[in-house]
Formats: structure tokens, C-alpha cells, sequence
């Protein structure tokens, strides 16, 4: 046990350090740090001694070595193109970008549960295959373009909801500003969630009533309806319950997806979060801002995989059976 | 019984026509109407030049007095009648989603053909050789699989990006994309083929090989490399809409292909931007276009890995 959780923690730090190395690489290799960072009429001199006190001109280990230990305590430096500090920049944009994740993730987790035990229990009905149909395309259509058709429906032709930024927002002290208590940032917040969450949704969806339909044909279900339960404490309390332990899992691995996914959907729909922010350092290759997004979603995915790996092995004895059979 | 057999049929066309997978293709309608979408799709994006009525990217063909007109409506100063209508700059609609629709498909195909290449040449070696090379293979693939591929294509076009100098950033666009998608991609290829290779490199035919000294490099190109492609083939398929998504998305956020070669993620892109003054059609008809071939090719996708997939039979 502690073997394997020191091996994958390990692994999780290679991993860390690799995506580190990538992003010192791009603070060292591209463009001239010294010349973004002064004005046209510095002199040499003057570059030579900014050199020195920055410690470029330090062995490349010493230098790496400098960038991860500033890059454990969040200092990435400043942006080039908004001149601010960079973790300033990220945490003021996280809520919204938080927020909206836990939206469209709460939403597709209910929705998703739902509509597959739907299509699970009314197997050929029209509504169940109409369902089916439609989450076939919302598989295959990317996710840009939902958003886009979106706001062309309910933005444009119908002018039910608005079609871009938050809304208002309320300070709530500190740097989170919520868009959950005023009317505007509610209604703000609806295409986008859709948007977002409607890839997970289908795939709950679609992972629900496979599970659903596998679990109805087992023999403790039979049991249950010869005990004379009534429909719904067999649906419910014995079928649903067996099948959230894989879904609750795949959710658990999709959160990741939706904060990475959350690029797109905040472009389309000019969200102020993190992802618009990423998008627009790539376009004016902002170094500091890309380094730093790319240590944070590596963190966020590196963090989710471990805990989810880790409960795994404590849930399922097979895994550990497996491996000493294996012979690692 | 001779009169209940059919005739064998003849030549290669006829023999290919009998075959198991072709008549589970022919029994299976959604295969044939996605079939014929895509390959309709495919050859109009290749004869482009021959079937569009203007030459989007001249602009001596253009008329800015065409800008804005509605899909088959005459344009108010010219009198000019437009299948799909104009763009902002009197484009014609048609034909740029024809040669969007070629850039699109010339990207996915080249992003999927370097994952293809790149996957099955490590897979290839990670299964044969086996040892250290295969575990530290298996476990950038195991990293890797942990994010998704279109963030991860993203990603590596950001970086890439930044290391490559400014005056050449333009023109190198869309062989940076491609390469960005196909890294994304490969470790899906090199994981079946792995898989395959360790299963095959042990059967007589192989150790026969082996025994008459046949190279390393033979054997695998030769004798494991045809006995693998099956479920590659399917991989290659839904990795082509993979990649047509991918790059669509890329250029929708901006950071794809440059503006100049505008493929059907940038067409959508500059059609949103007409969308709150009421020109509907410069964003629909090549987001349709997109969902078209998109859809079209996962559905083959789909069908070819049940065909191919002997427990389903």
C-alpha cells in the first residue's frame, strides 16, 4: 500500500516537473526576457547589471532551480502585455471560471443521472429515442459550435438571455466576485453552463443507462420484485444506487475536463475567467501567463488523477491482487 | 449443391464486393447515407477550384457592392444572385467553405496520417522490444491520456508557437497545427499496436521469420505490421473527426490556421461576428457543413468498429 501511493506520488512529481521544465523553457527561450522587460533606451550597461541581478546569466540548473522554488509560492512574474503580476491576474479571474465549472458540472451530473434512467427504464419509447438521437450529435459537435448556435437561438432570434460576459457581480470581500446573487449574473450564466456542460452530460447520460440496463437484468433486481417492492424502491433504492459508484467516478475524472474545456466555452461567450486569459496570452505569446495556466491545469489534472487513482486502490482489492501478480 | 451456391464472383472489385465488411456496410443504412456525405464532402473539398463559381482568395473577383447579400436574393446594387449569399467583403459563401472545407480536411488527414505514423512506429517497438523502452513509453502514454486531446493539442501549439521566431509564425501555422494534433493523438495508435504486437510476436509465423533470419525491422514491417492494421483503421477514423474538430476548434479561438487560409473553424468564426447585425447565413452554412462531416465521420467510425470487431459478428 504505501509502496504503491509513494510510486505514484513520485510519479505525479515527474510528471509536475516535466510540465516545469516546459514552461521555464518557454520564459528562458523566447524572445529576450531583458528586452520585453525594459524600455528602448536602456543602455548596455544597464541590461548587463539587470542581467546579473535576475540571474540569467546563472547556471541553467541554478536557474531552473530558481524557477521552481518562486513557482511553489506563485510568483510568475509579470505579464508582458497587461504589466501586472501574474498570479494577481489569475486570481482575480478564477471565480468566474470556478463557478461556472460548478454550474455546468452540477448540472450535467443531474441531468446526465436523470435522463439515463429515463432511457433506461423506457427503453423504445419515442421520448427515450429522441433523447438518444440527440445526444448522439451533442457527442459529435464540437463544443464551440454549440455555444455559437446557442446565442444565434437565444441571444439573437429569441433575446431571452444575454450573449456574453457575467452580468453584475457582487464583491464578496477578498478577490471572489460572485455572479450568483444578482439576476443578471444568473441569467448570464445559463448559456454558457449549457455550453459546457454538455458533452459531460451525454457522457453521464450514456454511461448511466448502460449501467442501469446491465444492473436491471441482475439477479438481486429479480430478488426484489419477488420480495414485492414496489417499482420505484427497485429503480431507485436498489438499480440506481449500484450504478453511481463507476459514474461518480468518471464525474470525478471529468472535472478536470470541464475546467480545461472552460477555454472554449470562454471565448465563445467572452467570459472573464482563466481560459479567455490563456487564450489571449497565446495569442500575443504572453511567456508569463502561458508558464503559469500551464503549471496550474498540469496541478489541477496531476491532483485530480491522484485522488481518484487512490480511492480505486482503496475500493477495489482486485487492483492491489493484480499488481503483485503482475510482478512490478 | 451446387444450385443453392452462388457464382464466386470475379475480379477484384467483385471478390471486394462479397466480402463480410461490405455487406455488413451495404445492410447498414447510416453507414451508406454517412459514407456518401463524406465522400462527397471529400471531393468537393479536392476539386474545389473546379466546382466554385469565384475564386474567393483573388481579389480582383471581388466587388465590396456584394458584400452582405442574402442566400438567393439579388444583391441590392448589383443584381447579383448568391446560392449561400456573400460574406463582409462579397464572398462568395459557397466557395469559401469549399476551400475552408480543403483546408480543414488537408489538416485533419495530415494530423491523423503523423499520429498514425508516430504511433505505430513506437507501439511497434514498444511491443517487440519489450523492457525499458516499453515501460517508459507506456508511462508518457498513461500521463498523457490523463488530459484531454484537444486541450493538449492546444497546449502544444501555444508552446510550440512561442519558440518559433515572430516573422515566421504565419507561415508555419498550419504545419505547427498539424503536428500539434497528431502529438495529441499518437498514443491511442501506439497503445493498440503495443498490444497487438506483444500477442503476435509470439505465434509460429513470426518465430518462423525469426529462424531464417529475417531483420527486426522486416519482420515488423512485413509480417506484425499488416496483422495490426485493423483496429488501427478504425483508431484512423474516429481520430480523423478528432482531428477536423480539433483544428476547427483551434482556429475558432483564434490561434489556428492564419487568417489568410481560412478554414471552416475560421469561417465560423468570422460568421459569429455577423451575427447580432442579422447575417445568419456567413455562420450557418459552415457550421452545417462542419457538423456534416464531423458527424458523418464518427458514424463511420462507429460502424467500422463493430464490422471489424469479431464478438459482435
Amino acid at each position: 500500500m504505501l509502496a504503491f501511493i509513494l510510486r505514484r506520488l513520485l510519479q505525479s512529481v515527474i510528471v509536475m516537473l516535466a510540465v516545469a521544465l516546459v514552461a521555464f523553457a518557454l520564459f528562458r527561450f523566447v524572445g529576450d526576457p531583458i528586452a520585453s522587460m525594459v524600455g528602448q533606451e536602456a543602455t548596455l550597461a544597464e541590461r548587463m547589471e539587470l542581467r546579473d541581478a535576475l540571474g540569467l546569466n546563472d547556471p541553467f540548473v541554478m536557474q531552473f532551480y530558481n524557477f521552481l522554488t518562486r513557482a511553489v509560492v506563485g510568483d510568475f512574474g509579470i505579464s508582458y502585455r497587461l504589466q501586472q503580476p501574474v498570479m494577481e491576474l489569475i486570481l482575480s479571474r478564477l471565480p468566474a471560471t470556478l463557478e461556472l465549472a460548478l454550474v455546468s458540472g452540477i448540472a450535467a451530473f443531474v441531468f446526465g443521472v436523470g435522463f439515463g434512467v429515463y432511457t433506461a427504464l423506457r427503453r423504445g419509447g419515442w421520448a427515450s429515442s429522441s433523447i438518444m438521437t440527440v445526444s448522439l450529435i451533442g457527442v459529435s459537435l464540437p463544443t464551440f459550435l454549440i455555444g455559437v448556435l446557442l446565442i444565434w437561438a437565444f441571444a439573437v432570434e429569441l433575446q431571452w438571455l444575454p450573449s456574453f460576459g457575467r452580468g453584475e457581480v457582487v464583491n464578496l470581500g477578498g478577490w471572489w466576485r460572485t455572479g450568483f446573487l444578482t439576476e443578471s449574473g444568473r441569467m448570464s450564466l445559463i448559456l454558457p453552463a449549457i455550453t459546457l456542460g454538455l458533452y459531460q452530460m451525454t457522457l453521464i447520460m450514456r454511461l448511466v443507462r448502460a449501467e442501469m440496463l446491465e444492473v436491471l437484468r441482475a439477479d438481486y433486481i429479480k430478488f426484489a420484485r419477488a420480495r414485492g417492492l414496489s417499482n420505484r424502491a427497485v429503480h431507485f433504492g436498489h438499480a440506481l444506487k449500484n450504478t453511481l459508484v463507476p459514474v461518480i467516478t468518471i464525474t470525478g475524472l471529468q472535472l478536470g475536463s470541464i475546467i480545461a474545456f472552460s477555454i472554449i466555452t470562454e471565448t465563445v461567450f467572452q467570459w472573464p475567467g482563466v481560459g479567455a486569459l490563456f487564450i489571449n496570452s497565446v495569442r500575443f505569446v504572453d511567456v508569463p501567463v502561458m508558464a503559469a495556466y500551464l503549471m496550474l491545469i498540469a496541478l489541477v489534472f496531476v491532483v485530480i488523477n491522484l485522488i481518484v487513482d487512490l480511492l480505486y486502490y482503496m475500493v477495489d482489492p482486485r487492483l492491489r491482487l493484480d499488481r503483485s501478480a503482475a510482478g512490478h | 449443391m451446387s444450385e443453392t451456391q452462388k457464382p464466386r464472383p470475379v475480379g477484384r472489385f467483385g471478390r471486394a464486393w462479397d466480402s463480410d465488411i461490405a455487406y455488413s456496410f451495404r445492410s447498414s443504412p447510416v453507414a451508406v447515407v454517412a459514407a456518401v456525405v463524406s465522400v462527397i464532402i471529400i471531393l468537393a473539398a479536392i476539386f474545389a477550384p473546379l466546382i466554385a463559381p469565384y475564386d474567393p482568395f483573388n481579389p480582383a473577383s471581388l466587388n465590396l457592392m456584394d458584400g452582405f447579400t442574402p442566400p438567393m436574393e439579388p444583391n441590392a446594387f448589383t443584381g447579383n444572385v448568391y446560392w449561400l449569399g456573400t460574406d463582409n467583403q462579397g464572398r462568395d459563401v459557397f466557395s469559401t467553405i469549399l476551400y475552408g472545407a480543403r483546408i480543414s480536411l488537408f489538416v485533419g488527414f495530415a494530423a491523423v496520417l503523423f499520429a498514425m505514423v508516430l504511433g505505430i512506429s513506437l507501439g511497434l517497438i514498444a511491443g517487440y522490444r519489450g523492457g525499458w523502452v516499453d515501460s517508459l513509453l507506456m508511462r508518457v502514454a498513461d500521463v498523457q491520456l490523463t488530459f484531454p486531446s484537444i486541450l493538449l493539442a492546444l497546449l502544444i501549439f501555444g508552446v510550440a508557437r512561442g519558440f518559433i521566431p515572430p516573422a515566421y509564425r504565419e507561415a508555419m501555422a498550419i504545419w505547427v497545427l498539424i503536428v500539434a494534433i497528431g502529438l495529441s493523438e499518437w498514443v491511442q495508435y501506439a497503445r493498440v499496436v503495443r498490444g497487438a504486437t506483444m500477442v503476435e510476436k509470439n505465434k509460429e509465423y513470426v518465430q518462423a521469420a525469426r529462424v531464417i533470419g529475417a531483420h527486426p525491422v522486416k519482420i515488423l514491417l512485413r509480417h506484425i505490421l499488416p496483422n495490426v492494421m485493423g483496429p488501427v483503421l478504425v483508431i484512423a477514423t474516429i481520430g480523423l473527426a478528432l482531428a477536423i474538430i480539433a483544428e476547427a476548434t483551434l482556429s475558432f479561438l483564434g490561434v489556428g490556421v492564419p487568417p489568410t487560409q481560412p478554414s471552416l473553424g475560421t469561417l465560423i468564426r468570422i460568421g459569429q461576428q455577423y451575427l447580432f447585425s442579422g447575417e445568419w447565413w456567413i455562420l450557418l452554412f459552415p457550421s452545417i457543413t462542419l457538423l456534416a462531416l464531423a458527424l458523418s465521420v464518427n458514424l463511420l467510425g462507429d460502424w467500422l468498429r463493430d464490422a471489424l470487431n469479431p464478438r459482435l459478428r
